[in-house]
């Protein structure tokens, strides 16, 4: 059946909207396969404004993963925003590709990835324009599968209602494991319909799929048990790990928008997980083991990314850079490489305690010397040792004095509000850290003209971490402690004025503690705030407080809870969390004990360099930490042929 | 320094891209092309491109022009087939030359655009054309940055006529009508651009095109007021190259195939 492009009716309507260019698609390096020879079709969403989902690494690796399998085809969605919602709806257009404008619902699967539970509206925004029906039982043969992947799949039971499966874990193989399965099912005829298909995913123990699935609860409201309701489906769902990044080279060929975008670089992931052990990390604790790119498979990939895209920034990706075994090689060849192409590098997250003058030096050596930024997250010492955040003040001190004394101008403190144990005394020691700061940079600089940035985020409880048993700080607490902060830096005659304070109010956070900690029941929520207009949540202008709490109130009315029972209630050990049928493949007694630590005040050290911790993911998912050094080096790449040259001068 | 002129076009879905957009991806271009960009001085250097009368968001263009100024000299036609090479389809480098003559932008005075007016009957449209033709001043309105600003559209507009079906791209037919005007606006300040000519359209005669008018800017250059049209503002570079070779090139002209 010859499927259409929706751009002759779509393109009406773009001269009536802001930013058209984002939805025609034509970047540098997309692809469009021919839609009948395919016979296996993923539609993929970032279920946010293009401009934040076209970067987004997860949704250009499938993609070009998927479309570089012969009969295998992938296109891009993203959401649009209200002005276009409108008139799409006005005139009939359905939620549609940005490849080829073909309309969502024709695809196999509809696969969307949530870096932040605050794109759950999003989906079903893009669901209803797409003319899907909302939730998983209405839907027919007629109906892509609903897939949702990324970290906040890890408990998708807030959205087990709107979608059909989800995949927890990093999704190289499995989308490719998921397209054989689906492959096969078609060419038998699609015997059983949706729901065979669905089985024969879930049985590979790879595929959670929430229909197959019961949640019992207890009178109190506390789940009793989550458990299978048709034979075949495991009574857990694992996640997929990818063994060696240097066989997944992936995005080869990034894509270069032409809209404007947030980040604009040719991002190469140097590795994957983190052992480092930062309790409130869910990202560190879900993508376990480590394991590195090696240096040179990192070279190849920046020299052929840097040819594909024209960037002029290299970006070097991972949950803590500077912890690669060879960063500094790493960052020392690729600056001597590109010294004459003014490509300058960027290491999105570094330790205070990895960061030393060299690594900085050759970071800043093609490119500009901005602000440094580090994240010491608590401000007490004490803070730090709640979640395992093991940097001293005196490591800051040093750090960021060698920063001043090498001509930086600007460092940046990341902290966050409203950890476990926190009382106001342990924020307020926030002040003081930057005091010092400035004070030490003043000293070393001999300038008065420094500036130090304290910006301050609210902490939310994750699943799979220490801390998913930890009581949420209520917005109206963090608030009252932000202020009480500001107040103290505001109040310093003397270094006050060089320390700039950013913080975010505590009600976004509330929402996003809902929606991460939540069970099926928080569906009823989602859906409430979506009718009621609810969109792009993690847009402040879009975001509404005061709905989500009227929709909360009325939603969970039913079940005797309240948005305060799913986020300021401490959990116990017995209690079933609702993601416990998900198996990141740590274990749960371990990660008790580490909240008891954390209570102890008590740091556990990273597996990398001191013996195991056995917080389980090796044996569980048969895997192992894969880190250098290789004692490789980058070498410079041969003498290029320069542009137009070739005729005799 | 050599410095190279170009013509570049923004056409199909492409042309919702906007002048901010495509200077990034030229930009890109001239990474990818590996073309030695001279770059301004200072804190953050960048690569030295003049770009003149960018076309607005949403209207097509055959015609769009920029400078570049390298530091090594290049063959200008193989620098654009390397240039379009690395740009999307769509927005394509058709036109090359080095500049020999000063004053490229002084040579954009005025621009040629074709206006399709789907689903409006080409009669009522040549009523439209000659109401505002006949008019003494047209004004009309826009919302600029500064607010809701009232001009005088008519004295930019050198000619407005309907264009003959056959003579401009064909579509292939359709069961709707369709008008095709052929509009030629001198560069004023302030700017008259073609939604301007729509508004004023619309303000003498009532003409309301029920969906959106593609824009195509089709020429721009020199205003010429004997043929009421625009010269090709490239034309100069290309007989001063003729006519006197350079002296860098001139081995490479003897060896270099056409």
């Amino acid at each position: 059946m010859p499927v259409e492009s929706v751009f002759p009716q779509l393109e009406a309507l773009l001269p009536h909207v802001q930013k058209p260019i984002q939805y025609v698609g034509g970047e540098l390096n997309s692809t469009v396969k021919d839609w009948d020879e395919c016979d296996v079709r993923w539609a993929l969403m970032y279920p946010d404004a293009y401009e934040v989902g076209l970067p987004n690494q997860g949704v250009m690796i499938l993609y070009e993963v998927l479309n570089e399998r012969e009969g295998v085809l992938a296109e891009r969605t993203y959401s649009v925003w209200p002005d276009l919602e409108a008139l799409m709806r006005e005139h009939g257009v359905p939620q549609f590709t940005v490849d080829s404008h073909r309309p969502v619902r024709a695809f196999d699967v509809f696969g969307l990835s949530f870096s932040t539970e605050l794109g759950y509206t999003n989906m079903l925004t893009a669901l209803d324009l797409a003319g899907i029906p909302l939730e998983s039982r209405d839907r027919t043969d007629e109906d892509p599968i609903v897939l949702a992947g990324g970290h906040a799949a890890f408990n998708p039971e807030p959205i087990a209602d709107f979608i059909d499966a989800a995949v927890i874990g990093d999704g190289e193989q499995a989308v490719l494991d998921m397209t054989r399965i689906i492959r096969e099912w078609k060419a038998e005829g699609r015997p059983g319909g949706r729901q065979e298909v669905l089985f024969r995913l879930a049985r590979t123990g790879g595929v959670y799929v929430p229909g197959f699935y019961d949640v019992e609860y207890l009178p109190d409201g506390r789940i009793a048990r989550v458990v299978p309701n048709r034979s075949g489906v495991p009574w857990r769902v694992s996640k997929h790990t990818v063994m060696d990044l240097d066989e997944w080279p992936y995005p080869k060929q990034p894509l270069v928008p032409l809209a404007e975008t947030v980040h604009e670089r040719m991002s190469v992931e140097i590795f994957r997980g983190c052992t480092r052990g930062c309790r409130f990390c869910q990202a560190g604790m879900i993508t376990r083991p480590v394991r590195e790119r090696s240096i040179t498979g990192i070279g190849e990939m920046v020299d052929k990314g840097l040819k594909a895209t024209g960037f002029e920034e290299v970006g070097l990706l991972s949950l803590s850079s500077a912890d690669h075994s060879e960063i500094g090689d790493i960052a020392k060849g690729l600056a001597d490489r590109y010294e004459e192409d003014k490509i300058g590098l960027s290491l999105p997250s570094t330790r205070v305690d990895a960061f030393n003058v060299d690594l900085a030096n050759e970071l800043t050596r093609n490119g500009r010397r901005s602000g440094l930024t580090f994240a010491p997250e608590g401000g007490s010492e004490r803070m730090r040792k709640v979640i395992n955040k093991m940097v001293s003040e005196d490591d800051l001190i040093r750090t960021v004095a060698t920063a001043y004394g090498n001509g930086w101008r600007q460092v940046k403190l990341y902290f966050m509000c409203g950890l476990p144990t926190e009382t106001d005394e342990d924020v307020l020691q926030i002040a003081d850290m930057a005091t010092h700061v400035i004070a030490k940079g003043r000293e070393v600089s001999g300038s008065n003209d420094i500036r130090c940035t304290v910006s301050i985020g609210g902490f939310v409880p994750k699943p799979h971490t220490p801390f998913q048993w930890a009581p949420q700080l209520s917005a109206e607490e963090t608030d009252a402690r932000l202020e009480k902060l500001r107040d103290k830096i505001r109040g310093d005659k003397k270094y006050g004025r060089s320390i700039g304070f950013r913080y975010h109010d505590g009600k976004p956070g509330i929402v996003e503690g809902l929606l991460s900690r939540g069970d099926r029941r928080v569906g009823a929520i989602i859906r409430a705030v979506y009718d009621d207009g609810g969109r792009f949540d993690g847009w402040r202008e879009h975001f509404s407080y005061d709905r989500w709490m009227s929709c909360a109130d009325k939603a969970l009315a039913p079940f005797g809870v309240d948005v305060d029972w799913y986020t300021t209630r401490e959990r116990s050990y017995e209690e079933v969390l609702p993601w416990d049928h998900l198996d990141s493949g740590l274990d749960k007694d371990w990660l008790w004990e580490d909240w008891q630590d954390a209570l102890d005040e008590t740091e556990v050290e990273d597996c990398r360099w001191t013996p195991c911790f056995d917080c389980g993911v090796c044996p569980a998912m048969d895997t192992n930490i894969q880190i250098g050094p290789t004692g490789k080096k980058l070498l410079p790449l041969t003498v290029k042929q320069p542009a137009g040259t070739g005729h005799t001068h | 320094m050599q410095r190279i002129r170009l013509r570049y076009t923004k056409r199909g879905r492409l042309r919702f891209t906007s002048h901010r957009d495509f200077q990034r991806a030229f930009e890109r271009a001239l990474r990818r092309a590996e073309v030695p960009m001279a770059y301004s001085a200072g804190f953050t250097p960048h690569p030295k491109v003049s770009y003149a009368n960018a076309a607005p968001t949403g209207t097509g263009s055959e015609a769009e022009y920029l400078e570049i100024a390298l530091t090594a000299p290049r063959d200008p036609e193989r620098l654009r087939v390397l240039l379009d090479e690395s740009l999307p389809t769509g927005l394509d480098v058709v036109e090359a030359v080095e500049a020999r003559t000063p004053g490229l932008a002084d040579r954009l005075t005025a621009s040629v655009w074709e206006l399709r007016l789907a689903g409006v009957d080409p009669a009522e449209a040549e009523r439209a054309v000659a109401a505002f033709n006949g008019a003494g001043g047209v004004e009309v309105q826009r919302l600029t940055k500064n607010g809701m600003r009232t001009f005088d559209a008519r004295p930019a507009v050198a000619s407005l006529e309907s264009a003959d079906a056959h003579g401009s791209a064909a579509d292939g037919p359709t069961d709707q009508p369709c008008a095709i005007l052929r509009l030629v606006v001198r560069h004023v300040t302030p700017a008259v651009r073609p939604d301007d000519v729509l508004s004023g359209l619309r303000a003498v005669a009532d003409l309301a095109p029920p969906v959106p008018v593609a824009v195509t800017r089709l020429a721009q250059g020199l205003f010429d007021a004997e043929t009421g049209t625009v010269t090709d503002p490239l034309a100069p570079d290309r007989e001063a190259a003729a006519t006197e070779p350079h002296p860098a090139d001139a081995t490479a002209a003897a060896t270099a195939p056409a």
